[in-house]
């Protein structure tokens, strides 16, 4: 069995919330952040639904006290928020005292404004500053630059919806592996026209609340957040004194090999990524207390994700639910969102329920936990599945 | 911890390089600002109908991912990693003028799902039916050093045997406009052999894929060792001496142990000057090499850097347009390469024979 990796601090900012108390307020109270969109012009305005953040960019730039000729994307200002919570909440008063490097997730990059001047370039400079912010390692730099990680490790992944899931695994192997003291994981994406019209071309979008694990199941709703976790080395936790969280005790990512945007009917990389965590954490299936599903609501997605979990539970599937009917689909962060919803289940000894649940799945007699539950928990799964058949699985537990 | 090698290697370029058995014979000499990769025939790797579907980042990707696993003699591998600055870049242009030009209506989810990251990650999993790890990194001109960082430390931890890893990058016309418009490409033309010794700001474009297959043991195949790898976000051009002194000491090496270093100089005179830090100081001896000027830039042309000094430690030979000083050095046996792009996202990797 091997050692978890501690977690000492943690940042969010989501449809439901500004930081991880808000969050975990909605999450409590059943209250969804899922709207008509308001801040992006789109044709399919009465169509969709989706999770936005309050906050506009120029209230963002404010708070994050931003120099007018700044030319951070919303996927940037949303991840400096969320990253400079975690390192605060993490009691991080020198950054570089530790060996710190940062694992930043996303899939929308600096494509919020590149959809916005992609003409414009053409005909003015007005804008020109946006042009090098596209790319999707922009807004990594941005943050570790905000957090002061200078001359580092600092790197970005884009899984599609796993992003950050597979952002907080590579961050737990290079504190194993001794690479770094301390690092910063997690990921952001912003709402963009592009994703927007990217999922509506797939018809997978729904027209109305979402409802992961419901026979009925319409689609998902596009949601955008930020969330970020620090992780330390137990050096460092014993040397400073440090609180810790939770611990990250398995990983696993595979391959579904099937298809660039299905998922396999019987869920082979979702049930190899499970396996894999189980493995690395040296836990049976028994060892799981919650599971925090991928539940998009969209009708391939749910169907073969249930059938995973059947696959590596069997009879005794744990009490499981999804958390997208609160916050929509967040795309490259939704892993990072569900691990701190993850470690607030574990401290607070309560599982979410899935919300807008109504009829039973046909196809399987397991159900996702529908009322806010009190249960001792010791261990939380989260699944994170994406396109290119990407399947990830992190297990967080009380204990190291 | 286990030694980790490299077993086989696959380059899509700007250059010739997808045969093997020649190191630079015909040199392509370049007379634009703007150099497009020389494909190879693709039939030989995917099946036309297939090929007619996939962007050209996905074709060469593919290709190269196959050339490097064939190379290695083997059928399968534990683990697929990608490194990709843009991802592919015409089909996000395409689904987005489309959005633009026709208000968001009559589009098809092609392009949105070949714009995503991780395609060609996906595609070669598909492939291959490889079910195992599967990541795409896509930090700029640390992309493919991401890849290679994640691969070597799955292997010294003995997560894993074999690993094939890449770095693919494809140019698109709007993006290209948009670089030439704030300088990163040059606004003049430029020539292979003018590149490096121009003085304006930008450089010249290119595109390609390069696949590696690293392994814990080493074979008949075997090209070099990769001894470390070390990526930093920021550095400023007086601390790149220090650093590579210390990135040797942590080696147990000393300056007159490297016979080579490959830099990324790229004819931007804002910040070849990163470059120049270390050839008129601790590198003023040593044999130094460019490749740039061959294989154009982009964020994932490092690992072209990394083939050139690979094809040199296995021929011990060094092509002379290679060569940005003479040196009469006979033998390889550490290379050491650093390359950085606007002075963002420098990479240290040591090589050396075996």
């Amino acid at each position: 069995m091997s050692k978890g990796i501690a977690i000492t601090g943690m940042g969010i900012i989501s449809a439901i919330g500004n930081n991880v108390a808000e969050n975990f307020q909605s999450l409590v109270e059943a209250k969804k952040g899922i709207s008509r969109i308001s801040k992006i012009d789109t044709i399919h305005k009465d169509e969709i639904m989706v999770g936005e953040i309050a906050y506009t960019n120029s209230e963002l730039e404010q708070l994050l006290d931003l120099s007018p000729d700044n030319n951070y994307s919303r996927t940037g200002l949303l991840g400096v928020l969320a990253a400079k919570e975690a390192v605060a909440n993490a009691g991080i008063k020198d950054i570089n005292t530790y060996k710190t490097g940062l694992v930043s997730a996303t899939s929308v990059g600096g494509m919020d404004m590149t959809e916005q001047y992609y003409y414009e370039y053409l005909e003015s400079d007005r804008n020109y500053k946006y042009i090098e912010g596209h790319h999707a390692g922009d807004s990594s730099q941005k943050i570790a630059e905000q957090l002061g990680i200078n001359k580092s490790l600092v790197t970005t992944i884009s899984t599609a919806c796993s992003s950050a899931a597979n952002a907080i695994m590579l961050g737990a192997r290079l504190i194993k592996s001794g690479q770094l003291d301390r690092v910063i994981v997690g990921g952001s994406d912003c709402m963009s026209k592009f994703t927007i019209n990217g999922f509506k071309t797939l018809m997978i979008l729904s027209d109305t609340y979402n409802t992961p694990f419901d026979e009925n199941r319409k689609g998902l709703n596009l949601g955008e957040a930020a969330a970020y976790l620090v992780l330390e080395s137990d050096a460092v936790v014993k040397a400073e004194n440090k609180n810790v969280l939770a611990y990250i005790k398995g990983y696993g990512n595979a391959n579904d090999a099937f298809h660039q945007t299905a998922s396999s009917d019987h869920g082979d990389g979702a049930t190899l990524a499970m396996e894999k965590a189980l493995q690395v954490a040296g836990y049976s299936a028994k060892d799981i207390d919650y599971i925090n599903a991928h539940g998009t609501a969209t009708g391939n997605n749910d169907l073969s994700e249930g059938r995973a979990i059947i696959r590596v539970f069997g009879e005794n599937v744990p009490e499981f639910s999804s958390t997208k009917a609160y916050t929509g689909h967040t795309l490259a962060a939704a892993g990072a969102i569900e691990a701190v919803y993850s470690i607030l289940a574990l401290q607070n000894n309560v599982i979410y329920p899935n919300l807008n649940f109504k009829t039973q799945m046909k196809e399987f007699s397991i159900t996702p936990q529908l009322k806010l539950k009190e249960k001792t928990l010791q261990t939380v799964m989260s699944n994170s599945f994406g396109f290119g058949g990407n399947c990830s699985t992190v297990i967080f537990s009380k204990e190291q | 911890m286990k030694k980790v090698y490299i077993n086989s290697i696959a380059c899509i370029s700007a250059q010739k390089t997808f045969d093997n058995s020649e190191f630079l014979d015909e040199v392509i000499i370049h007379e634009d600002q703007v150099v497009y990769a020389v494909e190879p025939v693709y039939k030989d790797f995917i099946p036309p109908a297939a090929a007619r579907r996939m962007a050209k980042g996905i074709k060469m990707g593919v290709a190269a991912s196959k050339m490097a696993i064939k190379e290695a003699n083997l059928k399968n591998v534990d683990a697929i990693i990608t490194g990709t600055g843009m991802g592919c870049l015409r089909d996000s242009e395409k689904f987005l003028s489309g959005i633009i030009d026709n208000n968001e209506q009559f589009l098809t989810p092609t392009s949105f799902i070949q714009s995503t990251h991780n395609t060609v990650g996906g595609q070669i999993a598909l492939e291959l039916q490889c079910k195992g790890y599967n990541f795409t990194y896509v930090h700029g001109s640390n992309s493919f050093e991401s890849a290679l960082l994640d691969a070597k430390l799955q292997i010294e931890l003995d997560e894993a045997q074999n690993i094939l890893i890449g770095g693919v990058d494809e140019l698109g016309e709007h993006t290209t406009k948009l670089h030439k418009l704030i300088h990163h490409i040059k606004e003049e033309k430029v020539t292979t052999n003018t590149l490096l010794e121009s003085k304006s700001s930008g450089s010249m474009f290119s595109e390609g894929a390069s696949f590696f297959v690293l392994a814990n043991k080493k074979q008949e195949s075997t090209y070099a060792e990769v001894v470390s790898v070390k990526i930093y976000n920021t550095l400023s051009q007086n601390e790149v001496s220090e650093l590579v002194l210390s990135f040797l000491k942590e080696n147990d090496l000393d300056i007159e142990d490297i016979d080579a270093v490959v830099l990324g100089n790229n004819g931007d005179f804002k910040f070849d000057g990163f470059y120049n830090e270390l050839t008129s100081t601790i590198f003023n001896n040593t044999q130094q090499i460019c490749y740039k000027h061959l294989f154009g830039e982009f964020n994932t042309v490092s690992p072209m850097g990394i083939w050139v000094a690979l094809k040199i430690l296995k021929t011990q030979t060094l092509p002379e347009i290679l060569k940005l000083n003479k040196k009469e050095t006979s033998s390889y046996k550490y290379i050491l390469l650093y390359n950085q792009y606007r002075g963002e996202n420098h990479s240290f990797t040591l090589l050396k024979t075996c």
